[in-house]
């Protein structure tokens, strides 16, 4: 509803004609081809898709983490290494990643110090950012002392500390079991109303992506490409429930006729 | 009787346990008529053994038939095998290369009564862990007396040769007696040869690996080099360091040097390698630099890998200091005592130094292990 | 030809043979080794150059040309540090121009050195293997002796080799055995411990699985703890065998012995000798070596026959 004016927002990301190819010792990989996406500010994201699809190679083009071979890509109008050396984006990983000898706090400072930021700012956007995942009290805990919600939790606040305009997760809660997952789900979403970030998910759990998205990406695998791209028109606040809602059921209807037209059965 | 034991199985010895129990209880009976040493009484007739096959065979069938406090009885077998073996300790001094049946019997009934033991404190279960570390540390100090004892009984009451091996008590007089000469030694072998060769050699190590670690050619052509040499008799450059470096410690150093270079140079380019592509990726995003991700993320990661070659080079330092004053020295050091003690049969000197080898090397070890656990108490195998 | 064998990896084809070859170990490897051997040669120059000046002081001659003063110095009697085509021409003199039986055939010392070597590493290896199946298979043994042989590893064992070879020497037990008992004693260890480790290896629910049929310990250990102790004992083998061949060679000093790689290294440092003792330490390298690779190639053709190796 805040979002009406859709052609007043800047491009966040801009992706045209965008192709990846691996080269391999059973010859080259197609790993992307022709992928046009534009991705607007606030928007939250998800790409969906098979294993293999390159969802999770899209979002590593993104963050600089994989150079494509062909086509055009800006991110917040530069390229993706100008974003990522103006450290324009947080990624949070498929796993915590975090530091064990590092306690909770310092884990989040850890990306502040590589920054150069003082001391004093650094302890000021910690407590920040732990508040906002829920981590206070835990600054002084390791992280193989959390659980495995806790710990992705503190990535998140790690991811977030840098203070991001955009927000890229690889499968964050993948591993995680479907209680704290539906939880995590919900408390990201606060997240979301409350700093309006630009956020992109990678998933393969079709619920998780109609529950965040606003904008849903279905991959194809061999080569990886964009099959449908799903504007959801579902309210930007919403909780749990909304799952059990004939509109929720149709979004989700919709992205699963397009996983299975992309699904070769062949293994 | 077997109800008496059936009543009883909670609390008292069951299994191995009573089998042990009631062998003890057969050999302390079987002692009794024989002569003890040659010329001598009985058992059962002297009044310096008398003692131990009673208490011995007392303790044991207590703990058989389960009768009385669990713990207690445990204890009181314990205190019955101190006493028995401070019994026969005594016994057989005042008669060198004289035991008989009798001795030998009692011999066996001690060591079965400090297996049983051991077997029943194996078995207690300590609550707190504090208890559970004691216990883990008292039953092999327990073994380690033990093993000591025997071998005062067997060397005294066969007679064997001081030049063959020395009796434990020997070995502790001579220890006591000559403690300038080990000091002395310590300090040139250990305190001069081992701690700065060790110092050079791991030092160095570690800044050649960061630069391996920074060239993949030089990475990739040194690690299977690096590999190979850990497995080669590098003791043997022992006599071309004497030949270059001359008889004083800065040759040891120099063969310690070599020794612990290797280990220390593929552990660390094997740790610096070990952060896996996720925590590499994290670093990508933050837009670190090389310092940055050393610093950071890969020097933490290589810690374990580097204090494992830290622990192995410690006994190799030893070791190679030691071997190396084999092919010669000036007149002091460990190694150079024991080659020269031994060619002069004082076996109990020889001994003596080897005791101060495996303390100096323990306590090294034991150091390290302690930086190690302050350094990586993150890792799974040291928080446990 | 060994270039055609090295090159197959799975390098992209578009390379060169040459960039193939560097971009895997061997390249690498090959030119590590011509540095070494480079830096042995100018190190030979100028350790022994000192040597030469004042040989040719002696000689009275002066304005050596540059060439043949290097020619000089690596071509001395008793260099400081040998070259290394002086040690193989040496190695190569010992071994293949020299009867077997002949007292100055370094394969003759080898194999002196190698059989006490392979007889403890055999006896130490039994024996490791032995005292691991009953401390996994007795609480007392496990928690009383289990801490002083994992001790044990923390100090100079080799230290009482003198003492083993004089005190049997004593008691007229002479030659291979006194050797072979130190081998036995450093190869023991390793093994003990490494083998603790792989007989426990084995998960819960594999300990569980033969639960379910009520196997004996006994079907317990053949069938289930000893097949995945495999790795664990060939990882500690190689631990061992070149625990052995030092453990013989050092063996060889206290007594003054003379035959042996060993014996050779102590002749060599009393008679100022260098490239002997070069040439013995190249073959004590060469026979270590040799040594890990065979337990490896056993390693490999057992694992694989066991399906435990790709």
């Amino acid at each position: 509803m805040a979002r009406e004016d859709g052609a007043n927002a800047r491009s966040v990301i801009d992706i045209r004609d965008l192709s990846l190819t691996f080269e391999t010792n059973d010859g080259p990989v197609h790993a992307l081809s022709n992928i046009d996406l534009k991705v607007e500010e606030g928007d939250f994201v998800s790409f969906i898709g098979p294993s293999g699809c390159g969802k999770t190679t899209l979002l590593r083009v993104i963050a600089d983490l994989e150079k494509p071979t062909g086509g055009h890509i800006s991110v917040n109008g530069v390229s993706p290494e100008d974003a990522r050396l103006a450290r324009a984006y947080g990624y949070v990983f498929q796993s915590a990643a975090l530091y064990p000898w590092r306690t909770i706090a310092n884990n989040v400072a850890l990306p502040l110090e590589i920054m150069g930021l003082s001391k004093a700012e650094r302890a000021e956007r910690v407590k920040r950012n732990l508040d906002l995942v829920n981590l206070s009290g835990f600054e002084r805990k390791y992280p193989w002392q959390l659980s495995g919600g806790m710990q992705q939790r503190a990535s998140i606040a790690r991811a977030l500390a840098v203070e991001p305009d955009l927000l890229l997760m690889d499968e964050p809660f993948g591993a995680l079991d479907e209680i704290v997952r539906d939880h995590l789900n919900e408390q990201l979403l606060q997240l979301w109303a409350k700093t309006n970030k630009t956020v992109i998910f990678v998933t393969h759990s079709i619920p998780e992506a109609v529950f965040l998205s606003t904008k849903i990406v279905v991959l194809f695998p061999r080569p990886g490409r964009i099959y449908d791209v799903i504007e959801s028109d579902l309210p930007r606040e919403r909780t749990l429930d909304i799952r059990e809602t004939p509109e929720f059921l149709k979004i989700a209807h919709r992205v699963r006729d397009g996983l299975r037209a992309g699904h070769s059965y062949d293994d | 009787m077997s109800g008496a034991s059936l009543t009883f199985t909670g609390q008292g010895a069951v299994g191995v346990g009573r089998y042990l129990a009631w062998t003890i209880v057969a050999l302390a009976l079987f002692s009794l008529p024989q002569t003890a040493f040659t010329n001598g009484p009985s058992v059962i007739g002297s009044a310096d053994l008398m003692l131990a096959p009673i208490l011995l065979g007392g303790a044991a069938i207590m703990l058989a038939l389960g009768v009385g406090p669990r713990r207690l009885v445990d204890l009181a077998l314990l205190a019955v095998s101190v006493v028995a073996a401070i019994q026969l300790l005594r016994a057989v001094g005042a008669n060198y290369d004289k035991a008989e049946g009798g001795f030998w019997t009692l011999v066996a009934a001690l060591w079965l009564a400090s297996w049983l033991f051991v077997e029943r404190l194996s078995g207690w279960d300590a609550k707190s862990p504090t208890a559970k570390r004691a216990i883990g540390l008292l039953i092999p100090a327990l073994f380690g007396v033990w093993v000591l004892v025997l071998w005062q009984l067997f060397v005294v009451g066969f007679g064997v040769s001081p030049v063959l091996l020395p009796p434990p008590s020997a070995i502790g007089a001579r220890f006591a007696s000559s403690l300038p000469t080990l000091w002395a030694d310590f300090r040139q072998t250990f305190l001069k040869a081992v701690l700065i060769g060790y110092a050079i050699g791991c030092g160095s190590a570690f800044i050649v690996a960061i630069l391996v670690d920074k060239v993949d050619f030089l990475r990739r052509g040194l690690l299977p080099i690096g590999n190979l040499v850990s497995a080669l008799p590098i003791v043997g450059v022992a006599p071309i360091m004497v030949m270059w470096f001359g008889f004083d410690w800065p040759s040891k150093a120099a063969v310690v040097i070599i020794m612990t270079f290797f280990p220390m140079l593929v552990n660390t380019v094997t740790g610096l390698a070990s952060a896996d592509r996720m925590q590499r990726d994290l670093m990508t995003t933050y837009a670190a630099d090389y310092w940055q991700t050393l610093l950071k993320l890969r020097l933490p990661m290589a810690l374990p890998f580097i204090f494992n070659a830290l622990k192995i080079n410690s006994t190799l330092a030893l070791i190679g200091a030691i071997v190396a004053e084999f092919f010669g020295t000036p007149i002091v050091g460990m190694g150079f005592r024991i080659s020269t003690e031994v060619g002069r049969m004082n076996v109990d000197m020889v001994w003596a130094e080897i005791a101060v080898a495996a303390l100096a090397g323990s306590v090294f070890y034991g150091l390290v292990t302690l930086l190690e656990r302050v350094f990586t108490f993150w890792h799974p195998s040291v928080r446990g | 030809m060994t270039t055609e064998a090295m090159s197959h990896g799975g390098a992209p084809a578009s390379l060169s043979p040459f960039s193939r070859l560097m971009s895997g170990t061997a390249g690498p490897v090959i030119v590590v080794v011509a540095v070494i051997f480079a830096i042995w040669y100018l190190g030979a120059v100028l350790l022994n150059g000192q040597l030469q000046r004042d040989a040719y002081e002696r000689a009275g001659r002066e304005d050596v040309p540059l060439t043949e003063f290097i020619a000089d110095t690596l071509a001395q009697e008793r260099p400081l540090l040998p070259a290394p085509h002086q040690v193989a021409v040496e190695i190569w003199k010992t071994t293949a121009e020299k009867s077997v039986t002949s007292k100055r055939s370094l394969v003759y010392h080898s194999g002196i050195t190698l059989s006490s070597t392979l007889l403890g590493f055999l006896i130490g290896t039994a024996l490791g293997i032995g005292l691991a199946v009953l401390i996994v298979h007795s609480r007392v043994l496990d928690k009383s002796l289990m801490p002083w042989i994992i001790s044990s590893q923390t100090i100079p064992i080799l230290a009482i080799a003198p003492m083993i070879i004089v005190v049997l020497n004593a008691i007229g037990i002479t030659g291979t055995l006194p050797k072979a008992m130190i081998s036995t004693y450093l190869s023991f260890f390793p093994v003990a411990v490494g083998m603790v480790k792989g007989l426990r290896s084995p998960e819960f629910i594999q300990l569980d699985l033969m639960k379910t049929y009520s196997a004996s310990q006994g079907q317990t250990l053949m069938k289930l703890r000893l097949p995945s102790a495999a790795p664990f004992l060939f990882a500690s083998m190689k631990v061992a065998v070149a625990a052995s061949l030092v453990g013989a060679i050092v063996g060889e000093l206290p007594t003054g012995a003379v035959a042996g790689l060993g014996a050779r290294l102590l002749a060599g440092s009393y008679y100022g000798q260098t490239i002997q003792i070069w040439s013995a330490l190249i073959v004590a390298a060469v026979i270590a070596a040799s040594l890990v690779t065979i337990v490896g190639v056993f390693e490999r053709i057992v694992l694989k026959r066991m399906g435990m190796a790709q």
